[in-house]
């Protein structure tokens, strides 16, 4: 089976795979920030006071990386100041009280592909400000413009969703695969790629199979991949569906690839063919911490405390709520940081789960190394990251590190490669760019 | 739902935040640690069966010597007392395994101190030494007490007696009596007529396969628990089965050594089943701290490892090289590391 060299098998915990999709209740309020992913923050064009409606613009995007953002309820809004993301940053948020109307801005209107060229496609995909629902939330405008020396072949439709616990993916697959092929093909005239493939983990059969049974182009094909972590990582993904290996430093178009997650296909063909914008996702609601586990509808911006109570609420000894999956995800501080358009998951994991923290020597058992999925040196990158010794970590390339954490997951020492590697991997990176000007 | 939002506050002041990944492998240096002591396990057993009751003695000795100096040494160096990880009874049953069943307590003893306070906690501790401490400490141990060093009863088996057990005969190796032969032979003033057919026969006697079957299952001289390539391959098994050692040590050491007795016309079989090769191939030159990191590392690792065994044993002053060859390369680890770090994904 295709698949890459390293990675990890975390325990799956895909305990929320046969929950169907049900819409989340409506929120109240929403906190909509304005800079939800790298890049730059959207500009407000609305202040406090003014009455939106559900999917009115809120905010646009100026600079090139960015994206738009849209009211997620119909209401006031009641003021635009400094709040907390879920991704640690703190940025301006737009506050709106709902009136619990929800009422449309604008028209639904329906309209078939072959209408659009390339690039009312794009504009289309930028004014729905959406963006790559699988975590990073880079904005999918900026994905599908490449530069034309590049020549975009394939596109590939990231099914394989290799994080625990998260499911939403997979329910996508199971219930809308019909739409997750139709932003497939929207994706692929936007670029220009003749093939489409959908990419599915060994672990989900059931969606590999209900995809294909619905596939009509002969071009696009379902691949399905061997289950291991960091399976969904682009380049990972790259290498195991095509054997094509993105250069160090490039993106995806330089193999000529576009990859897109399933989430992110499904919005994409929403904001083309029906004029809505990205106001609201699926989101996997699990863990030991949880009543309930549930794959729900949210609209964006609405707080975790409200879906978890949707969920029956935390229990007792609830120790880490994390923005995401298992292995990549973001702990959070508060209950109150609100859904983003990365956000795939919230989970809640209790105290029992806790995993051994004391901090051992690298016993250099060379773990990390094999399973590390951009063949790195995590133990020298980590060792010389702890000591400072900078110019000598520099040498074994930290900045190609993808932060997936496998190497922190194996290592019996317990050592936090992870943290010790995104530090000298940003110090590399600084060092780089200097170069660079 | 009063209830429930109570419950969230109270929680939210306790959230943890760290960063990623939130789930780890259960594996910890300790657990590691104590996989490599159930697999050394069968080959304690064998030697107990082969060589007496004493064997306990010769074990516990180096294991008690080795925590306590472990202990002692981390105090007084002021560092994290680290016992519980379990690596100084590693260090301690692996000495005891490559020491004559009959050297005196005393000298197993200053064995397991050597092995740890020296070779182990002056460099660092756990992580940080360059050559492995047991090997190392047994090195030293030859040096300074040649004779009790060398000293091997023959095997006789189930004799558990509770007295000292040293009353069984002393005898050679079967290396140490292929050694002689091939000197004896190869030296030409030597002509008696008799010793010569005898050291022939000798040779010739490795094809034996009631002989394989006897070095197989540990009827022979040799260490305390080195003898029995059956437990002692049981074990490599199980450390193999849950990952603790990577294949490519072993399989590229003992595969050398094959090979190239082979090559150089000696009986393969008879190499690779005798001296302490299975023990070094599997426990010893599979140390982490000791060898090298990187997947090509360890290949090459391992057939240097083999090819000075042969080295050793076949033009070398000792009848037995496993100790020396994986302490050798030991030295050239860093080395090793440097030159084989893996090219990374996308160059
Ligand atoms: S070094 Fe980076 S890319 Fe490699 S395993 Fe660790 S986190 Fe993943
Ligand atoms: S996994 Fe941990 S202990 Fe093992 S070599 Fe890597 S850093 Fe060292």
């Amino acid at each position: 089976m295709q698949t890459f060299r390293g990675g990890v098998h975390p325990p799956q915990s895909k305990y929320t795979k046969d929950k169907p999709v049900e819409k989340a209740r409506l929120p109240k309020k929403v906190v909509i920030p304005l800079h939800q992913h790298a890049g730059c923050q959207a500009e407000p064009v609305v202040s406090a006071g003014d009455m939106v409606k559900t999917g009115q613009k809120i905010g646009e995007s100026k600079a090139f990386i960015s994206a738009n953002v849209h009211s997620s309820i119909t209401g006031r809004i009641e003021s635009i100041k400094k709040g907390v993301s879920p991704i640690m940053r703190d940025g301006w948020c737009v506050n709106i009280e709902g009136d619990g109307t929800d009422e449309w801005f604008g028209s639904k209107e329906t309209a078939d592909v072959g209408k659009f060229s390339p690039e009312e496609i794009r504009q289309k995909i930028k004014d729905a400000g959406i963006v790559g629902l699988g975590g990073a939330g880079f904005p999918t405008h900026v994905k599908l413009c490449p530069p034309c020396d590049k020549k975009i072949d394939t596109v590939i439709i990231n099914g394989s969703e290799c994080e625990p616990y998260l499911t939403c993916d997979y329910r996508l697959m199971i219930e809308k695969s019909n739409e997750i092929l139709e932003g497939l093909e929207i994706i692929k005239k936007a670029v220009g790629a003749e093939y489409g493939y959908i990419a599915v983990e060994d672990n989900k059969p059931d969606a590999a199979e209900k995809i294909k049974s619905v596939l009509k182009n002969k071009n696009d094909k379902v691949i399905v991949l061997k289950t291991k972590y960091p399976q969904g990582a682009e380049k990972q993904l790259i290498k195991a569906v095509l054997n094509r290996e993105v250069p160090s430093c490039k993106l995806p178009l330089d193999a000529g690839v576009v990859v897109d997650n399933a989430g992110t296909a499904v919005a994409v063909r929403n904001a083309v063919l029906e004029n809505i914008p990205l106001i609201e996702r699926v989101i996997t609601v699990c863990g030991s911490g949880i009543s309930t586990g549930k794959n729900l509808l949210v609209r964006i911006g609405t707080s975790f405390r409200d879906v978890l109570e949707e969920c029956g609420g935390l229990k007792k000894d609830v120790w880490k709520v994390i923005m995401g999956g298992p292995m990549m995800g973001l702990s959070q501080f508060s209950l109150d940081i609100p859904v983003i358009k990365g956000t795939s998951g919230i989970l809640a994991m209790t105290l029992d789960e806790r995993p051994v923290l004391q901090e051992r020597n690298c016993i250099r058992c060379g773990r990390c190394i094999g399973v590390c999925p951009m063949s790195l040196m995590p133990n020298m990158l980590g060792l010389y990251s702890s000591r400072f010794m900078l110019e000598d970590g520099f040498k074994y390339n930290p900045q190609d590190c993808i932060e997936c954490g496998s190497c922190a997951y194996v290592c019996p020492a317990k050592i936090p490669l992870v943290q010790l590697i995104r530090f000298i991997k940003g110090k590399k990176l600084e060092q780089m760019r200097k170069c660079k000007i | 739902m009063e209830v429930k939002n109570n419950n969230s506050e109270a929680i939210e002041h306790k959230l943890d935040v760290s960063v990623s990944p939130h789930i780890k492998d259960k594996a910890t240096v300790q657990k590691v640690m104590l996989d490599v002591i159930i697999a050394l396990i069968p080959a304690g057993f064998s030697g107990i069966y082969f060589f007496g009751i004493r064997s306990i003695y010769v074990i516990l000795t180096c294991v008690i010597m080795s925590v306590i100096s472990e202990w002692i040494m981390q105090i007084i160096m002021g560092v994290e007392v680290t016992v519980d990880d379990l690596s100084a009874v590693v260090t301690g049953i692996l000495l005891a395994y490559c020491l004559p069943p009959s050297v005196p307590l005393w000298v197993a003893g200053i064995g397991a101190v050597t092995a740890i306070a020296l070779v182990k906690n002056l460099f660092g501790g756990l992580g940080y030494n360059i050559f492995n401490p047991a090997l190392a400490a047994r090195a030293i141990l030859v040096a300074s007490w040649p004779v009790a060093m060398t000293l091997y009863i023959a095997p006789k088996m189930g004799s558990i007696s509770l007295l000292d057990g040293i009353d069984g005969i002393t005898s050679a190796t079967p290396l140490t009596l292929i050694k002689e032969s091939y000197n004896y032979l190869a030296d030409t003033t030597n002509l008696d007529p008799e010793k010569i057919v005898q050291m022939k026969r000798n040779i010739l006697d490795l094809g034996n396969k009631d002989l394989w079957l006897n070095l197989f299952t540990g009827v022979k001289g040799g260490s305390l628990g080195e003898t029995s390539n059956l437990a002692l391959l049981s074990g490599g098994c199980y450390l193999l089965i849950k990952k603790i050692i990577d294949w490519r040590v072993p399989v590229t050491f003992i595969g050398t050594v094959l090979i190239f007795s082979l090559v150089l016309g000696r009986n393969p079989v008879f190499n690779i089943l005798s001296g302490g090769l299975f023990l070094g191939a599997f426990f010893m030159a599979t140390d982490y701290v000791t060898s090298p990191v990187t997947p090509v590392g360890r290949l090459i690792f391992g057939v240097c490892c083999g090819l000075f065994v042969v080295l050793i044993r076949f033009y070398g002053g000792y009848p037995e090289g496993v100790c020396y060859s994986i302490l050798i390369m030991n030295m050239l680890v860093p080395a090793i590391d440097k030159f084989t770090i893996p090219k990374t994904f996308g160059y």
